[in-house]
């Protein structure tokens, strides 16, 4: 199962004549995702490595039935890429764009609610469901497939917690990078509903950090409704309040959004949370009983 | 980023949010010109990147352009140690000097980004003049909230409701009315994180004034508001985090010994907790991005070891595209470039890991490898001591 993407994503990618798009979805398809099409403006009618390029998503919709995208246009424009992947019709977009203003990522979550659409990110690396597909630009090689889910903030933090795990002889179900960013587009609660009913999903890996309250409202769905057993990891507790650590959203304003309340918030709510990312894997293991 | 109190009502004033007369001056004799101008009676008011300024003796009133004068002198040049400086406090460049204005009420009015519902909240209160986080902890029920809609603004049936459960009348009411309205668009339309007036001022004779104005603004939206991009103060940053905004590092200092190198945000945050854990204390935050190309670590190296605090160093790379040995090779080129002489840990981790070992290894530099983040952190900690 895994959840969101599998062997039958076919991926449009917003950005594919640019550098990264261009790197990113060769390795995508290396990995053996379905990179069916491209999008860059004014460049419809090329290739990249094989892949034809179109003008806009529609085009590559009605061409290729593409049913999900990867973002890698600049952070200015990236808004307007995922209203338009939206409104073709592409029910799961991925941006993996970071520098996107706040605003327009508010106003983006206003033009998707009550749409079927999934966003993904911005500011993250993707999702990938090992053994299956990978829309994004974590190094594949680390995972392997298997039933842990894992859902972050952070980038290379998630993939520093999946090493250990695929060392452990633990895979993973589906890997999913939320992203750094003020107004995500998909939550940990969103998240944490699609590996409750994924039944290839056993046991959960959370990696929050410090800023906002999505962690404490992930605790709450936890503790009220999700029956599989997690592990978490909170960054930041030593980060100073006040100072934006890097990630937009990465930050103690006001008092709140402490690594602190978070980590106490994910206790409560019957989580096995670390003191350190190194004990990620192996407190994972001792969970499942395979230590 | 940050404005100065001046440069934020400015912004407001354009919205249409009214806001005291006044200048900001950095001479005392401008300060005396500027109180003659405006009737005698003046506020003085320091201006830094700082709340608490009025308990650190940085706002003061003078009744006479002379009396300014002196207040000015008093003022330009202090060292302000506020709850918000730390003990080293900031110089006081400039003041903004502004009618002294007959106070009837003090209130809060003000703009931040909800995120969990993905919109901004206009939060207002009674309690003027104390800090927001207080009345949430001490008065919760008196925090009243509006979400705006993040292109029309705040509504009017909004502003009424807040006007009414504040419990203004009349001409205050109405002037209450355009006020929020106006803090709202001006909040929308410059791409704000924080838009703070505290106290709202209702004076004597009815009017509403921002007395005191915050603003911060989305650093990702800086490029399309050239106009306040240019009011950056670069006196107000820490010249280490100015050195390394230029390399597009992301750098904040902190007051540890351990010098950190890592790629990305997560992993850097973490790394600084790991330090701590096992008993050591983090010198700075630093995300060298996800490249780690030579030229980058060679930049970063160059802006944490200028930091005289730095004991040891520890780098903490997951090379996950980049191989790892292409990231020894860059360390191993910009420890030699900059002649580090500190003991510096290398944990790698990613593709061509035992390469890059061996590189470190055969480099005959102080580098001390580390297989974990765990064993590295020990390691580092012990060195710095």
């Amino acid at each position: 199962m895994a959840i969101w993407v599998d062997q039958n994503t076919k991926v449009v990618v917003q950005g594919l004549t640019g550098k990264e798009g261009q790197f990113h979805a060769a390795r995508c398809r290396e990995y053996g995702t379905k990179i069916v099409a491209g999008v860059t403006p004014g460049k419809g009618g090329q290739e990249v490595d094989g892949v034809p390029v179109f003008n806009t998503v529609a085009e590559a919709r009605k061409a290729t039935g593409c049913n999900a995208s990867l973002i890698f246009v600049p952070p200015l424009m990236a808004a307007d890429a995922i209203l338009e992947a939206a409104d073709a019709g592409v029910e799961l977009i991925v941006c993996i764009t970071e520098g996107i203003p706040a605003r327009d990522e508010v106003l983006v979550k206003q033009a998707l609610a009550g749409s079927k659409v999934r966003l993904i990110g911005p500011n993250c690396p993707g999702i990938i469901s090992p053994g299956k597909a990978k829309l994004g630009i974590m190094p594949a090689h680390i995972h392997k497939e298997g039933s842990i889910g894992v859902v972050s903030r952070s980038g290379t933090l998630t993939y520093e917690a999946v090493d250990q795990l695929t060392k452990l002889g633990l895979g993973q179900s589906t890997c999913v990078g939320i992203g750094g960013d003020p107004v995500p587009g998909t939550t940990f609660v969103d998240v944490l509903q699609a590996f409750k009913d994924d039944p290839q999903t056993e046991a959960v890996v959370l990696i929050g950090e410090i800023g906002g309250t999505a962690e404490e409202e992930a605790a709450e769905y936890v503790r009220a409704h999700f029956p599989k057993p997690a592990v978490a990891f909170i960054a930041g507790q030593t980060a100073p309040p006040g100072r934006r650590m890097g990630h937009a959203g990465a930050i103690i304003a006001g008092g709140k959004g402490t690594a602190k309340e978070k980590m106490e918030a994910l206790q409560a709510a019957g989580i096995h949370v670390v003191p350190t990312p190194a004990e990620i894997g192996i407190t994972m293991a001792k969970v499942l009983g395979r230590a | 980023m940050k404005v100065h109190e001046y440069q934020a009502k400015e912004i407001l004033a354009r919205y249409g949010v009214a806001v005291p007369r006044g200048r900001v001056v950095t001479a005392p004799e401008e300060a005396k010109a500027v109180a003659q101008e405006l009737g005698g009676r003046v506020v003085i008011k320091a201006q830094v990147h700082a709340g608490g300024r009025g308990k650190a003796g940085g706002v003061k009133l003078a009744h006479s352009p002379e009396e300014a004068l002196q207040v000015a002198s008093q003022i330009l040049g202090m060292r302000l140690v506020s709850v918000q400086t730390g003990p080293e406090g900031k110089l006081v460049r400039k003041v903004l000097v502004e009618e002294a204005l007959p106070i009837s009420r003090e209130l809060y009015l003000g703009v931040v980004l909800d995120r969990s519902r993905g919109l901004p909240v206009m939060m207002a209160s009674a309690f003027g003049g104390m800090e927001i986080e207080e009345v949430a902890k001490e008065h919760p029920e008196a925090i009243l909230k509006e979400h705006f809609d993040p292109v029309l603004g705040l509504r009017p049936f909004q502003a009424r409701k807040l006007g009414f459960a504040l419990g203004l009348s009349g001409s205050t009411f109405k002037e209450f009315l355009a006020f929020s309205q106006a803090l709202s668009r001006a909040y929308n339309e410059t791409d704000a994180s924080l838009a703070e007036i505290n106290p709202l001022l209702i004076t004597e004779d009815g009017r509403v004034l921002a007395l005191d104005a915050k603003m911060n603004f989305d650093d990702n939206a800086l490029s399309r508001h050239a106009d306040i991009a240019a009011m950056r103060d670069w006196d107000e940053e820490d010249p280490f985090e100015v050195e390394a905004s230029k390399y597009d590092l992301n750098y904040i200092k902190l007051d540890g010994t351990i010098g950190c190198m890592v790629n990305g945000a997560g992993l850097a945050m973490a790394t600084m907790d790991i330090i701590k854990h096992y008993g050591g204390s983090p010198a700075n935050f630093l995300d060298v991005g996800g490249g780690a190309s030579q030229e980058r670590v060679e930049n970063a190296f160059r802006i944490l070891l200028s930091d005289p605090n730095v004991k040891a160093v520890l780098i903490n790379i997951f090379g996950g595209i980049v191989r790892c040995d292409m990231i020894a090779s860059g360390v191993v080129a910009a420890a030699r470039n900059l002649e580090v002489k500190l003991p510096i840990v290398v944990r790698l981790e990613g593709t061509n890991v035992e390469e890059g070992k061996r590189i470190l290894a055969e480099s005959g530099l102080p580098l001390h490898p580390a297989g974990t983040m765990a064993e590295a952190a020990k390691k580092v900690v012990e060195l710095a001591r």
